[in-house]
């Protein structure tokens, strides 16, 4: 690092420029195919210097906090949107950036960028966006003696009945973690009242509807095949994935990176291979949502309030298709940049990137679309229904109380 | 020696004395007052308004938080966790220690490897402990597979899962860091009684556990109180190990004070209530000190603050 940085003097046009970007790769592929597209840009920018920060995601969530509160904002940084950027935005430190884009902007699926985008203003750029949906182990279903992955909520039911039967565990899950049950609950919630239903519960703070007690009655339905692995109540995610990825558990409802997290955790390292499958979450008969409705979310880079035009070019550099298709080749992501879908290989993430391109809507997930105290609480009071020690209208009544607390 | 003159003599001699003595503590006081007085009030002004960390502070709302954290099952149900982890370490722990004690302050054969290893676990860090019990404790992993081996399968609980038995986990895992260290403690009190007393007390016709109560126990009087201030204060810090194994969890049922005030300050950027927090368990443990040293160590601590006579 060291000897790029004085390799790379301030010889080129205009002075030199320092760009401070964190973000929270902290292994490689990924930390790897940053700091190449970093080493690029300085390679075509001699006078521009990249100084990348690595930080672990609690660590960077924590240390962030404490840099904003005492004005040092760095120029790029990760970012989920919603919420949390949303604060950002309103206490002034991120840079509106709708215009510095307008020229390139197109070039990304809309659904994505807007993510990132808050009261019709641009903050940030995605360079991952994908949908949650459930990875499955397809030599444990045809164990159980299912031929294809269930199309309805209640032949997901009944798939777990028959994979309970063959001594299987259906579905893993992490009650320490809380938030991949809160994911299958958001999904429910999505398909029997519809995304504008959603989208008024967070806006109007009333979660004590109709959709909100059906959708955990569903889950009182499926608590009462006891679908889920011994000790969950107590289960991390790197259990869950360890789970599905050594074969133990034949489901679990996760989001884009779970092939790579599943081998991680694995004792082979390798996962369950060929034997993995994805299907989109069910719908519900009778319920007003669409098929296509989805729920999912990414990665993206913020900018900071006093970041330089050359940080701005720098996210161009970074959006573009070239780029791109290197964050899809490594598996760290699925671009948004339209037309690199094409570099995908993985079977899989192809699915994925399926469901991503029809979907009607993309509901970003619930705690990190309102503020980390509303997120904490719909992740305490949904873990609590999967628990079995909570009921579908005291969830509802407790997360509208903690919304009337905001 | 006139009256006069004997009294200028000894103020300027108690001058020079405070002189010196205050130049000493300056730098103590300096690093108390940034780091542990300043963020107390600082904590105070917070606690009145609502905040995020990143707007402007200019939401005040009174008592509210406090309200608020009163109300709260989640906030109840912790400090009901950190009393009953001060009951069972003053019931169980403390005990414990001291029988450890009494039997390695006779003379055998490996009493020093003894007193190393019973120490050790004092040394690791809490959160090295919680990461290690995590893994001791998963379901069907080595606690498990001892019990099932040793033919008692039935016992296999869901250690860190059942909101029932989660906090009476996280007890022992206490004790077994701190066991060591509470019997150095008492170790060190025990050698500090003339062995002439008890050995008297026997010749005299007293039984050995007469001896114990009458002679040792009332000498080990202020090392015991000494332990049980430092278990209590201890218990109403803990932290790391829970948040590392359990993160207050399974559905709060280990959360500790200062778990409640770290999510709420830290995680759910709510500055205001988590400052809130940090005053109440401030208030909690000042007051338990304060009434502690008057009301126990009343006789250890002569000329103390809270000893009006002294």
């Amino acid at each position: 690092m060291a000897l790029v940085a004085s390799a790379c003097s301030s010889s080129g046009s205009g002075s030199a420029v320092t760009v401070n970007w964190w973000h929270i790769s902290t292994t490689d592929p990924a930390k790897t195919v940053f700091q190449s597209i970093a080493d690029a840009y300085h390679t075509a920018h001699p006078n521009v210097t990249i100084k990348i920060t690595i930080l672990e995601n609690e660590a960077f969530k924590t240390k962030l906090a404490t840099e904003l509160q005492a004005g040092n904002v760095p120029d790029l940084f990760q970012s989920w949107g919603g919420g949390i950027m949303a604060a950002q935005a309103d206490a002034g430190m991120l840079k509106d950036i709708t215009s510095d884009i307008a020229s390139w902007k197109d070039t990304i699926n809309p659904g994505a960028l807007g993510i990132y985008a808050y009261k019709g203003k641009q903050y940030g750029v995605p360079w991952d966006m994908g949908m949650i949906g459930v990875w499955y182990n397809k030599a444990l279903f045809k164990t159980a003696g299912i031929s294809a992955p269930p199309a309805t909520w209640d032949d997901f039911l009944a798939d777990v009945g028959k994979l309970k039967t063959a001594g299987i565990t259906p579905l893993a899950i992490a009650g320490k973690d809380m938030w991949p049950s809160m994911h299958l609950w958001t999904y429910l919630v999505l398909r029997i009242g519809g995304k504008a239903a959603l989208d008024g519960m967070v806006q109007s703070k009333n979660w004590n509807t109709d959709a909100c007690t059906k959708a955990g009655a569903e889950v009182v339905k499926l608590n009462a095949l006891t679908p889920y692995q011994d000790g969950f109540e107590g289960a991390t995610y790197d259990n869950e994935a360890a789970l599905v990825g050594n074969a133990k558990a034949a489901m679990e409802v996760m989001g884009q990176w779970a092939p790579v997290v599943e081998a991680a955790d694995s004792t082979s390292k390798t996962g369950i291979g060929a034997d993995l499958g994805w299907f989109p979450f069910p719908t519900v008969t009778g319920g007003a949502g669409l098929a296509t409705d989805g729920v999912g979310g990414g990665n993206g880079v913020a900018v900071g309030k006093n970041a330089s035009p050359e940080a701005i070019d720098f996210l161009k550099f970074m959006m573009q298709t070239n780029n791109a298709n290197a964050i899809n080749a490594a598996n760290i992501g699925l671009s948004p940049v339209l037309g690199t879908e094409a570099t995908v290989t993985d079977a899989n993430l192809k699915l994925v990137l399926a469901g991503r391109a029809t979907a009607t809507n993309m509901q970003l997930y619930l705690d990190q679309a309102t503020s980390p105290a509303m997120g904490t609480a719909i992740n305490e009071a949904t873990i609590a229904l999967f628990d079995g020690k909570s009921d579908p209208a005291k969830v509802c009544k407790a997360i509208t109380d903690a919304a009337a607390a905001q | 020696m006139s009256a006069i003159s004997a009294r200028s003599g000894v103020d300027a001699r108690s001058r020079a004395k405070l002189r010196t003595v205050t130049l000493f503590l300056l730098p103590a006081l300096v690093l108390y007052l940034l780091f542990v007085l300043f963020p107390v009030v600082q904590a105070a002004h917070y606690s009145v308004f609502k905040w995020n960390g990143l707007e402007p502070l200019d939401n005040f709302v009174g008592l509210k938080n406090y309200e608020t954290a009163f109300n709260s099952d989640a906030f109840k149900t912790a400090v009901s966790n950190n009393l009953l982890i001060i009951v069972l370490s003053l019931a169980i722990q403390i005990p414990f220690s001291l029988s450890l004690a009494l039997l390695l302050n006779r003379r055998f054969p490996g009493r020093a490897a003894f007193r190393l290893i019973f120490f050790v676990p004092y040394v690791l860090s809490e959160a090295i402990t919680g990461v290690v019990f995590t893994l001791l404790l998963q379901p069907h992993a080595l606690v498990d597979g001892s019990l099932q081996a040793a033919g008692l399968g039935g016992l296999v609980q869901h250690w860190l899962a059942d909101t029932g038995i989660v906090m009476i986990t996280m007890f022992v895992i206490i004790t077994w860091k701190y066991f060591g260290f509470h019997m150095i403690l008492l170790l060190a009190g025990l050698q500090g009684i003339p062995r002439e007393l008890e050995e008297a007390a026997l010749i005299d016709g007293a039984g050995r556990w007469q001896a114990f109560r009458y002679i040792t126990l009332p000498l080990l009087g202020p090392t015991l109180r000494v332990s049980v201030f430092l278990s209590m204060i201890g218990s109403l810090q803990l932290f790391d190990m829970v948040w590392v194994m359990t993160g207050g969890g399974p559905l709060n049922a280990s959360n500790t004070m200062a778990i409640s005030m770290f999510k709420a300050g830290i995680k759910n950027q709510q500055m205001g209530y988590g400052s809130a927090l940090a005053v109440i368990i401030f208030l909690f443990a000042l007051v338990l000190a304060l009434a502690y040293q008057r009301f126990v160590l009343r006789r250890d601590v002569e000329g103390a603050l809270t000893v009006f006579n002294g």
